[in-house]
C-alpha cells in the first residue's frame, strides 16, 4: 500500500473511533459541567446499559427498538436515584470524596452486572451489516459510521439544548454559580438529578454502540479508561470539547498504533493517549476548550 | 496507672504532640507488643499467619498512601504503579546481583520514592480531579513499561522468581519466619509515620492539606513539601511492593493492577483519612473482606442460592460489597472506622456517667 494511503487510512480510522470516544465522554462532561461531579465510573455505565439490552434482548425476547427503550429508560432511572442516594449527600464535600464514591460505584456496577446478568460475552445484533465500506483506499465499518453519527446527533441536540431551551440555560446556571442560581428560584437539585439522567440516556445508546462493536461482558467497562485523556484534552467542561478531544485521541492513537506497534510490540493504544494527556497536563492542565480556574483563598 | 483522662487537659504543644498522652498508652501499645510478636506466631497456624502476613504488608502500603492522601490531600490512583516499581526493583536486585534483602528492600523503596517524585511534579500546577487523573496516567504507563521492557520485568509473563530472604544464613520459609521479618519492618514503618505526622513536616503536609494557598503564604514550600509527600509515600508503597514481592516469592506486575491502587484508597477511605491507626483498621478490613464472604457464603449461602447461583454470585460479592462499603464510608462516617473506634472509646472514657 502506498504511504499516504495507510496514512490517510488511520486518519479516518482514527476520526471515526474518536467520535465513539467522544460519545461516552459526553456524558462525563455533561456531569461535569452541570455538577461539578466526576464521574470514575462512565465506562461502567456503558457496561451496564448494553447488559440491560442485552438482557431484554435475551431474557424476555424484546425486539430491538424496546431493548434499547428499556436501556435508555433503566439508565435514566438509575441516574436519578444514584444523585439522590450517593452524589446528593456529597455535595460541598472534597474532591477525593466524590471521585472515591464514583470509584467505589465502578466496582459496585463491575461487581452487580454479571452477578444479575451472568459473566460470559454477549453479543448485540444491530441490523447493520458487519462488512467493511470500501471506498477507494479507505475500509470504514459500518458500526463506526453508525457511532459516528450518533456521537454527532447528541452533538447537535445538547448544543441546541443548552444555548436556546429553557432547561439548559437554567443548567448552566446552576453550573456557573449553585448559589446564585438558586438566589434566581432555580431547583439546583432537580437540575443535578436531571444532568444524572442525561449522561444515563447518551451511555445507553454508547452502551449499544459499543457493545455492538466489542461484545457484552465487563470489559466494555474497560473502554471508560479512554475518557479520562478525551476529556483532559478537549476541556472538562466543553461539549466541542469532547468531540474534539475525542477526535484527537483517536487519530493519535490510531497513527501511533499504525507506525510504532511494528517497531515496540504492541499495546500502543492504550499508551500513546495517555503520554499525549500527560503533556496537556503539564502546559494547558484546563484543556483546549475548558475555562480556567482562578482559585482564591 | 491504668486510668483515662476524661477531658483535655494538656497545657502545652509537647503534652498535645506525645506519643504516649497516658502511662496506660504504653502499657497498651506493650500489651498489644507481646500479643502479635509473641502470642500470635506460637497460636496461629500457617494458614492464620498468611493472612496476618497480607494484613501486615497492606497495612504499610495503607500508611504510606495516608500520608499522601489523608495527611497532604494529595490524591493518588496510581500507588500500585510504586509498588511494581519497588517489587521489579529488589526482585532484579535479588536475582541479578545476589543482593541480600537488606539492600534490595530499600533500594526499592527509594527507587519507587524517585519516581514517586516524578509523578508527584505536576502536583504544584494541578490538584483534585486533574492529579487523579495524572496519577491514573502514571499508573497506566508504568504497568504497561514494565510489560512491554523485557529488561525490567524479566521477559517470561514478567515475571521474575525471586529467593526467599536470608537472614544470617537461615533462609525464611515458613508463614511463620516470615511473619517476623514482616513484622519487622511493619513496626519501623508505623514508628515512622507517627513521628512523621507530629514532626514540623508533618505539620505541613496538614497545612497544604487544608489550604495550600493559605500554606504557601505563611512560608511553607508547597512544591517541595508535595514531591516529599509524594516520594515518602512512594517509598512505602515501594516497600510494600517488595514485602510483597518477598513474600510471594514472585514478583509480577499482575499483582499491582489497577484495581490494588483503588484497593488501597478503600482501605484509608474505610479506615479514616489521616490516621495511622485507621490505615491499619483499613488494611485489616479490606484483607479479611474477601476471606469472611468465602467464609460465609460457604457456610450460609446455601440456605438462600443454588449451588450453581453461588458459584457466579462469591466471586462478584467481593466487588458490590467493596464498592458499596466505599460508598456508605464516604456518605455516613466520612472520618472511617478510625472514628468509630474513637467514638466507642469517648463512651466508655466516663461510663457509666452521662459526661
Amino acid at each position: 500500500m502506498v504511504e499516504w494511503e495507510f496514512l490517510i487510512l488511520l486518519l479516518t480510522n482514527g476520526v471515526l473511533i474518536g467520535l465513539m470516544y467522544a460519545l461516552i465522554a459526553l456524558g462525563f462532561v455533561l456531569i461535569y459541567k452541570a455538577t461539578d461531579a466526576i464521574n470514575f465510573a462512565q465506562g461502567e455505565f456503558v457496561m451496564f446499559a448494553s447488559l440491560i439490552v442485552v438482557f431484554a434482548i435475551l431474557a424476555f425476547g424484546a425486539p430491538l427498538w424496546l431493548a434499547i427503550a428499556v436501556g435508555v429508560g433503566g439508565m435514566i432511572a438509575f441516574g436519578f436515584g444514584l444523585e439522590r442516594v450517593v452524589l446528593r449527600p456529597l455535595i460541598g464535600r472534597p474532591v477525593v470524596a466524590v471521585i472515591m464514591a464514583t470509584i467505589g460505584l465502578a466496582a459496585m456496577l463491575r461487581g452487580i452486572g454479571p452477578m444479575l446478568f451472568g459473566s460470559g460475552t454477549q453479543s448485540l445484533a444491530l441490523p447493520i451489516s458487519d462488512a467493511p465500506i470500501i471506498w477507494g483506499p479507505l475500509f470504514i465499518s459500518p458500526i463506526q459510521m453508525l457511532g459516528a453519527g450518533v456521537s454527532i446527533c447528541f452533538l447537535a441536540v445538547f448544543g441546541w439544548f443548552f444555548l436556546k431551551s429553557r432547561k439548559g440555560i437554567a443548567m448552566r446556571a446552576v453550573a456557573d454559580n449553585q448559589q446564585v442560581a438558586m438566589a434566581m428560584g432555580i431547583n439546583v437539585e432537580r437540575y443535578f438529578a436531571l444532568a444524572w439522567a442525561m449522561a444515563g440516556i447518551v451511555s445507553a445508546l454508547g452502551g449499544v454502540v459499543w457493545g455492538n462493536m466489542l461484545g457484552v461482558d465487563v470489559q466494555l467497562a474497560l473502554v471508560g479508561l479512554k475518557v479520562f485523556p478525551v476529556v483532559i484534552l478537549g476541556g472538562l467542561d466543553s461539549i466541542v470539547g469532547a468531540i474534539v478531544g475525542g477526535i484527537i485521541v483517536g487519530v493519535v492513537e490510531n497513527v501511533a498504533a499504525g507506525y510504532l506497534d511494528p517497531i515496540v510490540g504492541g499495546g500502543t493504544k492504550d499508551f500513546a493517549p495517555y503520554v499525549l494527556m500527560i503533556l496537556v497536563l503539564m502546559f494547558r492542565p484546563y484543556g483546549i476548550f475548558g475555562k480556567q480556574i482562578i482559585e482564591r483563598i | 496507672m491504668i486510668h483515662r483522662e476524661c477531658g483535655i487537659y494538656k497545657t502545652s504543644y509537647q503534652a498535645d504532640m506525645a506519643l504516649y498522652p497516658l502511662p496506660i498508652a504504653k502499657w497498651t501499645v506493650a500489651a498489644f507488643a507481646v500479643l502479635l510478636i509473641v502470642v500470635a506466631p506460637i497460636v496461629l497456624d500457617e494458614y492464620y499467619l498468611s493472612i496476618l502476613n497480607l494484613i501486615v504488608i497492606a497495612s504499610v502500603g495503607a500508611i504510606g498512601l495516608n500520608i499522601l492522601v489523608g495527611y497532604t490531600g494529595q490524591i493518588s490512583i496510581g500507588h500500585a504503579a510504586f509498588m511494581s516499581v519497588g517489587a521489579y526493583t529488589a526482585a532484579n536486585l535479588a536475582v541479578r546481583f545476589d543482593m541480600p534483602f537488606w539492600i534490595s528492600l530499600p533500594a526499592g523503596g527509594l527507587m519507587a520514592a524517585a519516581i514517586g517524585a516524578i509523578v508527584g511534579i505536576p502536583s504544584l500546577r494541578i490538584k483534585g480531579l486533574y492529579l487523579a487523573i495524572a496519577t491514573l496516567a502514571a499508573q497506566l504507563i508504568i504497568e504497561w513499561t514494565i510489560n512491554h521492557v523485557p529488561w525490567i520485568s524479566g521477559g517470561v509473563q514478567a515475571s521474575i522468581e525471586v529467593p526467599r530472604p536470608s537472614l544470617f544464613g537461615i533462609s525464611l520459609d515458613t508463614q511463620r519466619e516470615l511473619y517476623f521479618f514482616l513484622m519487622f519492618f511493619a513496626v519501623l514503618a508505623v514508628v515512622g509515620a507517627l513521628n512523621l505526622v507530629r514532626s514540623r513536616v508533618g505539620r505541613a503536609f496538614v497545612a497544604i492539606r487544608d489550604q495550600d494557598i493559605a500554606a504557601e503564604i505563611m512560608g511553607i514550600n508547597i512544591f517541595r513539601y508535595k514531591l516529599l509527600a509524594f516520594a515518602i509515600s512512594s517509598f512505602y508503597a515501594g516497600v510494600t511492593g517488595v514485602l510483597y514481592t518477598y513474600y510471594l516469592g514472585i514478583a509480577n506486575y499482575e499483582q499491582f493492577q489497577l484495581v490494588v491502587s483503588i484497593d488501597y484508597l478503600a482501605m484509608i477511605i474505610i479506615g479514616g483519612l489521616g490516621s495511622i491507626l485507621g490505615s491499619i483498621f483499613g488494611a485489616i478490613f479490606i484483607t479479611l473482606l474477601p476471606i469472611a464472604i468465602r467464609w460465609f457464603m460457604e457456610g450460609f449461602g446455601y440456605l438462600l442460592f443454588t449451588q450453581a447461583e453461588l458459584m457466579n454470585i462469591v466471586p462478584h460479592m467481593r466487588l458490590v460489597l467493596f464498592g458499596a462499603l466505599i460508598i456508605v464510608f464516604l456518605v455516613l462516617e466520612p472520618e472511617g472506622l478510625n472514628r468509630l473506634w474513637q467514638n466507642v472509646r469517648n463512651y466508655f472514657r466516663v461510663w457509666p456517667f452521662a459526661y
